[in-house]
């Protein structure tokens, strides 16, 4: 594996670094993207519009589900206001990734926030975690290998979609649940002892409340909602 | 290659991802956090990553709500796998092929 796989100590602010410490999230990039070319072709979506969903709308998980309302007929409003509600979580990761870069200028800022994913996301707060700042060239440079590995993945994918029809048995799929594990083990190993039993504690409060969610919302609610009233009981109950 | 209607549904998804992703890096560059809002936002990452990943593990398309079997299966060496090497890629590729053993045997 490459040496890049554990995200570096504390460093100066590099393009180049930002590329390296994205490479272990390629391979789930490029799994994710190639299903979602491969399941865009089976929902009778062209690779001009599989390639500029990736371009524009640029968020995994919306894609999928956009792919099965399409195919299900569905009208453009709700396929609209279901993008939304799917990728309402991002304001809450870009709340998160913002006070990094208050000193950057609006531009740049946008950039920042247009690129933000789960994934890259995940690479980011890990970082932080381990040397307490992010820095603008670092995050473009991660920002931007993932997007173009994105973008490139999911042509790949509508190009080889005639010959793949059941991508599931290849367990693509699994591949952006196994990127989520291993964000989140890394940002609570980064953490001190009493922090890790406190993160462990309110995971359980986690699949309780989750699981109470699933039987009357939907899935991207029930993250919503979890997020939120766990991190205000991680709040109530942090020691002092 | 493509209609205008489409054209019109793929930018408007792209306006309604795009907002939220942004207006925070706009509007917290004026605005300085209350420090009680900033230590809720550092419950964040924990609580997003955990709660997407429990959504996975869970088939909510009965009338009751059940452990989905084969994902759980895939993720329990996942995580081991992720707490043994602390690395994104050999997780997300040992995941990827307990997944589709998994597929393969039932």
């Amino acid at each position: 594996m490459l040496k890049t796989d554990r995200i570096g100590e504390q460093e100066e602010d590099h393009f180049i670094k930002g590329v390296k410490d994205s490479l272990p999230t390629l391979f789930g990039y490029i799994s994710i993207g190639i299903a979602f070319g491969v399941v865009g072709i089976a929902s009778n979506l062209n690779t001009l519009e599989i390639t500029l969903l990736s371009i524009l709308v640029y968020a995994g998980a919306a894609q999928f589900i956009f792919c099965g309302l399409y195919l299900a007929g569905t009208p453009a409003s709700i396929i609209i206001l279901t993008t939304f509600i799917v990728n309402l979580r991002h304001l809450l990761m870009s709340l998160t990734i913002a006070p990094s870069f208050t000193s950057q200028s609006l531009l740049r800022n946008i950039g920042f926030g247009s690129l933000l994913t789960d994934e890259t996301f995940g690479v980011a707060v890990t970082k932080r975690a381990q040397t307490g700042a992010l820095g603008p060239r670092w995050m473009d440079g991660q920002n931007i290998t993932a997007y173009l590995a994105w973008i490139a993945a999911s042509v790949v994918g509508a190009l080889i979609g005639k010959w793949i029809p059941n991508p599931e048995k290849l367990g693509l799929d699994f591949a952006l649940t196994a990127m989520f594990v291993a964000l989140l083990v890394l940002s609570i190993t980064a953490a001190n002892h009493t922090k890790i039993m406190h993160y462990l504690q309110l995971i359980s409060y986690m699949a309780v409340i989750i699981y109470f969610l699933l039987h009357f919302t939907s899935t991207h609610i029930a993250v919503l909602v979890g997020t939120v009233v766990v991190a205000t009981i991680g709040v109530v109950t942090e020691k002092k | 290659m493509i209609t205008s209607s489409m054209m019109w549904l793929l930018l408007g998804c792209a306006v309604v991802t795009w907002l939220p992703r942004v207006l925070p890096f706009v509007f917290v560059k004026n605005v300085i956090l209350p420090p009680i809002i900033l230590r809720w936002l550092a419950y964040i990452p924990v609580c997003i990553l955990s709660a997407l990943v429990m959504t996975n593990l869970f088939d909510a398309s009965g009338s009751y709500v059940t452990f989905n079997w084969p994902i759980l299966a895939a993720f329990i060496p996942t995580v081991l796998i992720a707490i043994w090497t602390k690395s994104l890629s050999i997780t997300v590729i040992v995941g990827v092929v307990c997944m589709a053993t998994i597929r393969f045997i039932f």
